[in-house]
């Protein structure tokens, strides 16, 4: 990347034609292959540039050594050291401390710039960043501490950020890591030195390792010496549908702005999607109940073969920073550390539990927002709502018919428009062989190849797995649908067309799905609202003053809306009838999720009609913990459920809640 | 007559002395008029540069004064005629020419003066009275009474919280107190170190008076030259030395007040005493909304024998305060001490009259060259400590040692004592120069909290940045100039000055869109830990948020004394309930 800086952007900003097809909703992005530049540089030169991100809003960076030493002396630390004194608490604390921190070194990024730039160009034909975006970053980080908030659908999305920043010249950011990586020698070290710190899965009531972490992460938070990258979804989407944010990270960010420690913060949404996910098969097998294999860099090793398939393109979208300051106007009082030190331990409020969770549900929001679809997760709807095989020219039909709702609605769809679009969409069918394969003008799902014969059980599982590979890609554009197809079902569940009425059942279903979608909590009238204004844009619905009324010519889109949701509600129903069925009353935790698949299992294979009367389908309902949080007569506690006979209030929920929503 | 002696050496619609004033003149130089001040009639050679570059203002664009009170825009008194013949029979002095009671009708919040130099006449006072000796409140409080007439004490007039501002509300003819006569020291007691004193002496005359019998209260509040020992005990004031001396609180022995009710006193002059909560923190703080403070007993010291300015000059404001921080918990500072930021010093230096040798000016260029080359400040961060030292000789240098000792551990290097010196005589005419900005398009104000030590930076980085956003956010075209310094340290924590003034051109309505970012900044201040007023008051402007500083059942108690005292609101400045 040689010559001046022309503008504000290091990197020159090309224009470039702009081929994309945009809705009228979703605002226009210009987005930028960046391998194109690589594809024709070397690799080399782009590892060695001239790296010079402009200074951010805080103090000049500190060493990975000064800024431990910082948290070490914290009075934070020193009140929970005090506090759990049993232990030598500060040797503890310093040991927790060279676990978990970062060591970033330029050098180290400069090292991943370059395999990084082998391995992408390898695996995609593109990595699509919107530029416009990028600019928008770079303002905050002049301005604010940035958080970086990614969602998480591939391994592969774990440095992108940190190089396409590089390749910005923006400064790199923090990243907060699973410990499993660390675990993995070498990989581990590289990761810790381009920016990555490691936090334990199940911290649990550590008092100590809570403490360690959170003045860690506020400490990077209040000197602003560079973003903080954070999965708020907390792990990988396996569904790669958006997960219910964690709170925990969340938290600890967005305390230096509740104590007034920073002006405002800007958290940054980003929306990671693929064309194809390296690991789709991985992810429909570990719904299926095949544990995840461990992360060694042995794996990774072994995974190589990867890199000869072909994954299309990736799209990194980085949205608009949102202002917390912006978002907690009227929402929270800032006051409510003026009468405590600020660096007392302490829960964070009941107020601030609220704000920190609509912030973090907004940001999913946005995130899926951003989502740049891909048309095969449009024509991967449709698939499975015809897996028994279609004709190609209906389905190019449907998918076009499709992409003009979606479009209605909001979506950001990859669209060339240069193309014909029969040459767009079964390219990007293509990509998808291994699930799905387009013979003599029919399209059907392919089942994996293994040992013949198979048994029941065996077919049951191919033929899932092939439907779970397209549902996660279904999933990546539900969201476009979500609210109004729950507007859909609410009509269709309601005697009349009263609005008041049809907004009682939405609601019902919000509450029953707050696990499966992701709803900013406390914006029921919203969310509904989007739900129809959506439907009248697709002029499925008229709606008068109290009224909400399906027009007859658009009938087939309330039709179709409605399916959408139907598998979900089945699945539902299935778990439900299954914990209501069951004999023992007292299970764990662990032994629900694989009792509910066999029972499922053993349902497909009896083909009973009245569970599973789409079961030709084969919806399975691998992982129905989301049942849990739902349903108010069951509570897990100390990871047993017990169905609580003949309780029909809700039951306060207590324990861990993991809940992990179903992929279908 | 005397009554009418301040208003007519004092500007009717701006700051001071009618002789002092900043103007840019015909060579486009600042300069400062009269010769009151060690800065008057000194030619400023940097401040245009600094105004032109600060507000984006150009001296082309004038926004002049009225020049005179129209009276004829005054409204006509609403007086009670018995009320007046029984005051005359009683001897008290009272007039209601417009002059005297447009004077009295204000204080100088930013709304006000900008109000005045349109020539906007609110409401006024109907009626000013000059009662002589505590009986004369007497009697006056008494017919007041009896004739439901409202009353107003009005001492110095420097009030900055709409204190004085009739209320729109009050249907009842208004009464302005004017205390100004009321200015006798009474008695000196050398055994005990007090002095016995009327409310309405000014503070300048109270300190000379005092100095030439060799003592000195030791109060200095910024607002000296034009503030009464009433309105300080009336306000809870503070004054620049309070280290050495106190605040006002510290330094009252013996109140005195005439209320509704009858006089409220104590029986002795007892140093401390264990009777309950103290009545004299029902009367400090009351913004004469229960009385007229007619005495007070104070503590006096001997003049000290030597003094001493200096000045530190950090890398950083926040190595500024980590050194005041440091200062405070060993209790060692001086008389005063104070840090202004970065932009403060800047503006500090656009004031530096023109040198008068070369060798000075050469020296100056040296000592720049040393700080930002040699040391490595950074002049856009770097910020200036100001101190007065007092006491023995002796006391004084250990005492700086230790200090500047203190400094060098935050990076501080000293800057010497003429900095330090500038830096307090600029406390006295930076009230002049808003009336220089309002005369280009530039208004502004100055307000204060106060903060525990561990969010000092943080609430005074979020309010500055607080008010360039809002300004920006309100159309305001040239960012403001919005800045800070620490004004007083105690154990617990410091009193924090802020300045911020802004270029209103191209804006409609330029007092509304100042209220709202003022309003704002309050709001940040609260949110960051700080109080709603260190010792400025509440007045009427901050009247919204007593019930958070206070809680209601605090506020409660307030009322109560107030219906106690004050049953039908003689006293109807409707301040701070």
């Amino acid at each position: 990347c040689s010559g001046s800086p022309p503008s504000t952007m290091k990197r020159p900003v090309r224009k470039k034609k702009k081929n994309r097809l945009l809705s009228s909703r979703a605002e226009p992005a210009s987005f930028v292959d960046i391998l194109e530049e690589r594809r024709r540089g070397s690799d080399i030169s782009h590892a060695l540039r001239a790296f010079s991100p402009p200074p951010g809003c805080g103090a000049p960076p500190p060493s990975p050594s000064a800024l431990n030493k910082m948290v070490l002396e914290s009075q934070h630390l020193r009140y929970v050291v005090l506090e759990v004194r049993d232990t030598p608490g500060q040797e503890e604390a310093a040991a927790l401390l060279d676990e978990m921190s970062q060591n970033l070194q330029v050098t180290f990024i400069r090292l991943l710039g370059f395999a990084l730039s082998k391995i992408f160009t390898r695996l995609f034909r593109r990595i699509q960043v919107n530029e416009d975006g990028l600019a928008r970053l770079q303002q905050a980080t002049q301005e604010h501490p940035v958080i970086l908030m990614p969602n998480h659908r591939s391994y592969v999305d774990f440095l992108v950020l940190s190089y396409i920043m590089f390749t910005y010249d923006l400064s790199i950011p923090v990243i907060a890591a699973g410990i499993p990586l660390m675990g993995m020698s070498l990989i581990g070290e590289i990761f810790r030195r381009s920016g990555a710190f490691f936090i334990r899965r199940a911290i649990g009531s550590d008092k100590l390792y809570w403490a360690v972490l959170s003045e860690y992460v506020r400490t990077i938070v209040r000197t602003g010496f560079a973003p903080v990258e954070f999965y708020v979804e907390g792990l990988r989407s396996r569904t790669l549908k958006s997960l219910t944010p964690k709170m925990g990270m969340m938290h600890m960010v967005l305390e230096p702005f509740l104590k007034g420690e920073v002006y405002d913060l800007s958290l940054v949404p980003v929306s990671i999607s693929y064309d194809r996910v390296l690991e789709e098969s991985l992810l429909a097998h570990e719904l299926l109940g095949v544990p995840k294999p461990r992360e060694t860099t042995r794996g990774l090793l072994k995974a190589r073969r990867v890199l000869e398939q072909d994954y299309g393109s990736m799209h990194v979208y980085f949205g608009n920073p949102v202002s917390v300051r912006e978002l907690a106007k009227g929402r929270i009082g800032r006051g409510q550390y003026n009468l405590v030190p600020r660096d007392l331990p302490g829960r964070p409020s009941e107020e601030s539990q609220a704000f920190a969770s609509a912030a973090a549900h907004r940001v999913v929001r946005l995130q899926e927002r951003g989502t740049v679809l891909s048309p095969w997760s449009l024509t991967a709807l449709l698939v499975l709502q015809r897996p028994d095989g279609t004709r190609w020219d209906l389905l190019a039909r449907d998918t076009l018919w499709l992409r003009g709702i979606a479009l209605q609605l909001g979506a950001r769809l990859d669209w060339p428009a240069d193309l014909p679009d029969l040459e767009v969409m079964s390219s990007s069918m293509a990509l998808h062989r291994s699930v799905v394969r387009c013979e003599e003008g029919c399209v059907w799902l392919v089942e994996e190849a293994g040992p013949e014969p198979v048994t029941q059980e065996e077919g049951v599982f191919r033929r899932a797995s092939a439907v779970l590979m397209c549902a996660s890609y279904r999933n990546q554009a539900l969201h476009v649908f979500t609210r109004p197809a729950m507007v859909a079902v609410a009509m269709g569940t309601v005697p009349g067309h009263s609005q008041e009425d049809i907004y009682r059942h939405f609601c019902f279903l919000r509450d029953l799905f707050a696990n499966e979608f992701v709803f900013v909590p406390g914006c029921g009238p919203q969310d509904f609202e989007e739900g129809c204004s959506g439907l009248q844009q697709c002029g499925a619905v008229s709606a008068t003053d109290h009224e909400l009324k399906p027009t007859e010519e658009e009938r087939d889109t309330i039709v179709f809306l409605s399916a959408i949701l139907e598998p979900f509600i089945e699945t539902y129903q299935v778990v439900f009838r299954i914990l209501c069925d069951e004999r023992l009353q007292v299970f764990t935790e662990k032994s629900f999720v694989p009792a509910v698949r066999a029972d499922a299992m053993k349902l497909l294979i009896s083909g009973n009609p009245v569970t599973l009367r789409r079961d030709t389908e084969g919806y399975l309902p691998p992982t129905p913990t989301c049942c849990k949080l739902q349903c108010p007569n069951i509570y897990f506690r100390q990871s047993h459920c017990r169905i609580h006979p003949g309780s029909c209030s809700p039951t306060p929920l207590c324990g861990p809640q993991v809940a992990t929503s179903s992929p279908i | 007559s005397s009554h009418f002696f301040r208003q007519d050496i004092m500007k009717w619609n701006g700051w001071g002395y009618s002789d002092s004033r900043f103007l840019f003149n015909k060579k486009g130089q600042g300069e400062f008029t009269g010769k009151r001040y060690r800065l008057s009639g000194m030619i400023l050679p940097s401040l245009k540069d600094w105004f032109e570059a600060t507000f984006g203002t150009s001296l082309q664009h004038k926004t002049p004064a009225t020049p005179t009170l129209n009276v004829s825009a005054v409204p006509p008194p609403n007086l009670v005629e018995p009320f007046v013949e029984e005051l005359k029979v009683a001897g008290v002095a009272a007039s209601h020419d417009p002059e005297g009671r447009v004077f009295r009708s204000h204080g100088h919040c930013l709304h006000e003066i900008f109000a005045l130099r349109e020539g906007r006449i609110g409401r006024v006072p109907d009626l000013v009275v000059w009662p002589n000796c505590h009986n004369d409140v007497v009697k006056i409080v008494e017919l007041a009474c009896k004739y439901n007439v409202c009353l107003m004490p009005y001492g110095g007039g420097t009030s900055v919280s709409s204190a004085l501002e009739c209320p729109l509300e009050e249907t009842r003819s208004v009464v302005s107190l004017d205390t100004s006569q009321m200015n006798r020291i009474l008695w000196i007691d050398e055994k005990n170190l007090t002095v016995h004193v009327e409310a309405g002496i000014i503070g300048q005359d109270l300190e000379r008076q005092l100095n030439e019998s060799g003592y000195c209260t030791g109060h200095e509040p910024d607002s000296m030259e034009f503030s009464s020992l009433g309105g300080w005990v009336a306000t809870r004031a503070s004054g620049m030395k309070k280290n050495i001396y106190g605040n006002i609180e510290d330094l009252v022995v013996h109140i005195k007040m005439v209320t509704p009710r009858g006089v409220i006193e104590k029986s002795c002059q007892g140093p401390r005493m264990s009777t309950g909560p103290d009545i004299h923190h029902f009367i400090m703080g009351s913004e004469g909304t229960l009385g007229v403070v007619t005495e007070v007993t104070m503590k006096i010291r001997p003049l000290p024998e030597y003094q001493k300015y200096g000045s530190i000059v950090f890398p950083n404001f926040q190595q500024g305060v980590s050194c005041l921080r440091e200062v405070a918990r060993q209790r060692c500072a001086p008389a005063s001490i104070r840090l202004m930021d970065n932009e403060q010093f800047q503006f500090g230096h656009a004031l530096k009259p023109q040198v008068s040798s070369i060798f000075t000016s050469f020296l100056d260029g040296l000592k720049k060259f040393y700080i930002t080359k040699f040391k490595g400040f950074e002049p856009h961060h770097l910020c200036v400590a100001t101190l007065l030292f007092e006491g023995d000789r002796e006391k004084v240098l250990q005492h700086e040692k230790q200090v500047y000792d203190i400094a060098a551990k935050f990076g501080g290097l000293a800057a010497g004592e003429d900095n330090g010196q500038r830096g307090y005589m600029l406390t006295f005419v930076i009230a002049y120069l808003r009336d220089l900005g309002m005369d280009y398009y530039v208004i502004g104000e100055s307000f204060e909290t106060s903060v525990p030590w561990d969010r000092v930076l943080d609430l005074c980085r979020n309010v500055k940045e607080r008010i360039v956003r809002e300004c920006k956010e309100r159309g305001v075209q040239f960012p403001p100039f919005s800045t800070c310094r620490v004004t007083q340290t105690y154990d617990a924590g410091a009193c924090v000055y802020f300045y911020f003034a802004f270029n209103y051109r191209g804006l409609a309505d330029p007092l509304h869109v100042y209220e709202r970012v003022e309003h704002e900044a309050r709001e940040e201040i609260l949110a960051n830990g700080g109080s709603l007023s260190h010792h400025h008051g509440v007045g009427k402007l901050r009247k919204e948020w007593m019930r958070e500083a206070v809680s209601t059942v605090g506020l409660g108690m307030l009322q109560s004394v107030k219906e106690y005292v004050d049953p039908n609101n003689i006293f109807g400045n409707r301040n701070l309930l």
